[in-house]
């Protein structure tokens, strides 16, 4: 008993391990609430293309500071949020379908990001950091920031909670109910923004959408209620964020894959034990 | 242009006035106009593709039209929030996460407000309209374990807790049972001494003429708009439906092959 206490006590001895838990259970209670709505109203795509569309604005803050992350978080919170209001208004405005008008301007950014990062000497390894995440180097302050953004975004997701949800299950009747569906709607998109910009530095641009997605997924399974599965969404995403960083620590994985392969297990023995039951 | 009751009660209701409306680039409706009169139930007919969806989505507000106005008692439909649009069960998605008093209360977003809760007198409102259509005991089960026509009564419970006054209904009675059609009927002639006023688009043109104070027959424009009776000729038929519709013993009895397009089906467990 004492040395699985002590198992689990160990990685705690370290104050980056700590951050680190801090950061991936407030980043995935954030993603987990505003990815209910991704999954209910079929946006994966989209958040996958936001959070790789960011790249290219990391990649210039990373050169124009010489290296310095900390200021990163402003440059993908304002990237995240053009992007996410400029395929909004691509999307509505093409005559191209929405999911190609998508691709096209996702790859292309990302691809200008890449070639950006490219110049620099440590290309590799600078590049890997941004699109896999490395949440055992959050700093302080990077922590406080994590903090304000993520819960000025629930507080939003609490204070419209009935005009999303009225939104996103009938947007016609919002819309005879003459709520702001416009506004509303470019709310969530700017919503789902901070979301991402706030996430970056724990799973990174590529694992993004599974933060988003999964946890929320898992929790669609298993309740009828949209409150309970943000909660439950929330739950699942905090503890795969736990138990990621214990797997990353002791088996020296890297921290993004191993929360995101966390949350994916829960998701796979829910869906086993869903068809199981349902039988 | 069509048959056209003059007598105007006070404020009509719903005034359109040469609506053209067009969608995905088409023309779906060319100059429209009619107005309802207060707790009238009125039935829209026509062929798939007349543009009733489009019509009941212009009066509600949801669509602009490119000419032509509409008018809710005297006002543009921007500024109501007292009509209540029941949408075709085909375009909900039910395996949304909310139970049927959920989707009832929605119906309350508006006149609740921004950063507002509902209250208790909220809850109980959404409780009477669950009553009334007879869906009390079901409040709390999620919506895609309702049959067909319990999903109806529950939009129609959402727009009685929203208090239209005008409630646009889309196609409400494709794909039900026989019964369930009979229940939604019937509680809609219980609006009746309420004074909603109900505009139904429908295919069937036996419950149009059963039901209804008047036809509306649309194609595009309005063939015809009058009691039923002074509807339902061939000659309205055949222009409303064109090759579509097949004389029967070349009386007045008609039939036609257009029926729901949707793949409609109900899902009870």
């Amino acid at each position: 008993m004492t040395t699985f206490i002590d198992w689990l006590a160990a990685p705690l001895s370290y104050e980056f391990m700590q951050r680190g838990m801090i950061a991936a259970v407030l980043v995935g209670i954030v993603c987990a609430v505003i990815g209910s709505y991704v999954v209910l109203r079929g946006m994966a795509f989209f958040g996958d293309a936001l959070a790789h569309t960011i790249l290219p604005g990391i990649a210039l803050g990373y050169l124009v500071s010489g290296g310095a992350r900390d200021t990163l978080f402003w440059w993908a919170l304002g990237t995240a949020v053009i992007a996410a209001l400029g395929i909004g208004l691509i999307s509505k405005n093409s005559e191209i379908k929405e999911d190609t008008s998508i691709g096209i301007v996702f790859a292309g950014m990302f691809a200008l990001g890449v070639a950006l990062i490219s110049t620099v000497r440590s290309y590799a390894v600078d590049l890997s950091h941004f699109l896999f995440g490395d949440v055992l180097s959050v700093s302080t302050q990077s922590l406080w920031l994590i903090l304000i953004f993520g819960g000025i975004v629930l507080l939003i997701v609490f204070a419209f909670y009935k005009e999303f949800m009225t939104l996103s299950f009938d947007p016609i009747l919002a819309a005879t109910l003459r709520l702001p569906v416009g506004f509303l709607n470019n709310l969530l998109l700017a919503l789902i923004a901070v979301t991402v910009a706030v996430s970056l530095q724990t799973v990174g641009v590529a694992l993004m959408v599974a933060m988003l997605v999964t946890p929320a997924a898992t929790a669609y399974l298993l309740t009828h209620r949209l409150s309970t599965m943000m909660m439950l969404a929330a739950a699942f995403a905090s503890l795969a964020g736990i138990i990621g960083l214990y797997l990353s620590f002791y088996l020296s994985i890297a921290s993004g894959a191993a929360i995101v392969l966390t949350a994916t297990v829960f998701f796979l023995l829910v869906f086993v034990w869903k068809k199981m039951a349902g039988r | 242009m069509y048959p056209h009751s003059d007598h105007l009660h006070d404020q009509p209701v719903l005034a359109v006035s040469h609506l053209t409306v067009r969608y995905n680039g088409r023309v779906a409706l060319e100059d429209v106009t009619f107005h309802l009169h207060e707790g009238e139930q009125v039935a829209i007919v026509g062929p798939n593709g007349a543009g009733k969806s489009t019509l009941i989505k212009t009066i509600a507000g949801v669509l602009q039209p490119q000419s032509g106005e509409v008018n809710i008692f005297g006002s543009r439909p921007r500024g109501h929030v007292c009509i209540g649009y029941i949408p075709q069960r085909s375009q909900v998605d039910w395996n949304f996460p909310v139970s049927v008093a959920d989707v009832v209360m929605m119906g309350r977003s508006a006149k609740l407000g921004p950063f507002n809760w509902p209250h208790r007198k909220d809850w109980d409102i959404v409780h009477r309209a669950l009553e009334t259509v007879e869906l009390a005991n079901l409040s709390k089960r999620q919506i895609s374990q309702l049959s067909g026509g319990q999903q109806q009564r529950m939009f129609i419970a959402r727009a009685l807790a929203q208090e239209a006054e005008l409630m646009l209904m889309d196609e409400p009675l494709t794909g039900l049972d026989a019964p369930s059609q009979e229940g939604i009927l019937n509680l809609l002639e219980r609006f009746k001494k309420d004074k909603v006023t109900v505009m139904v688009a429908t295919h069937d043109l036996d419950q149009a003429a059963s039901h209804f104070d008047r036809i509306m027959l649309l194609n595009h424009q309005i063939i015809a708009f009058d009691e039923p009776q002074n509807v339902l000729h061939t000659d309205n038929l055949l222009r409303a439906y064109g090759g579509r519709l097949k004389p029967v013993d070349g009386q007045n009895i008609l039939s036609t092959d257009d029926c729901c397009d949707e793949g409609e089906h109900d899902h009870i467990h």
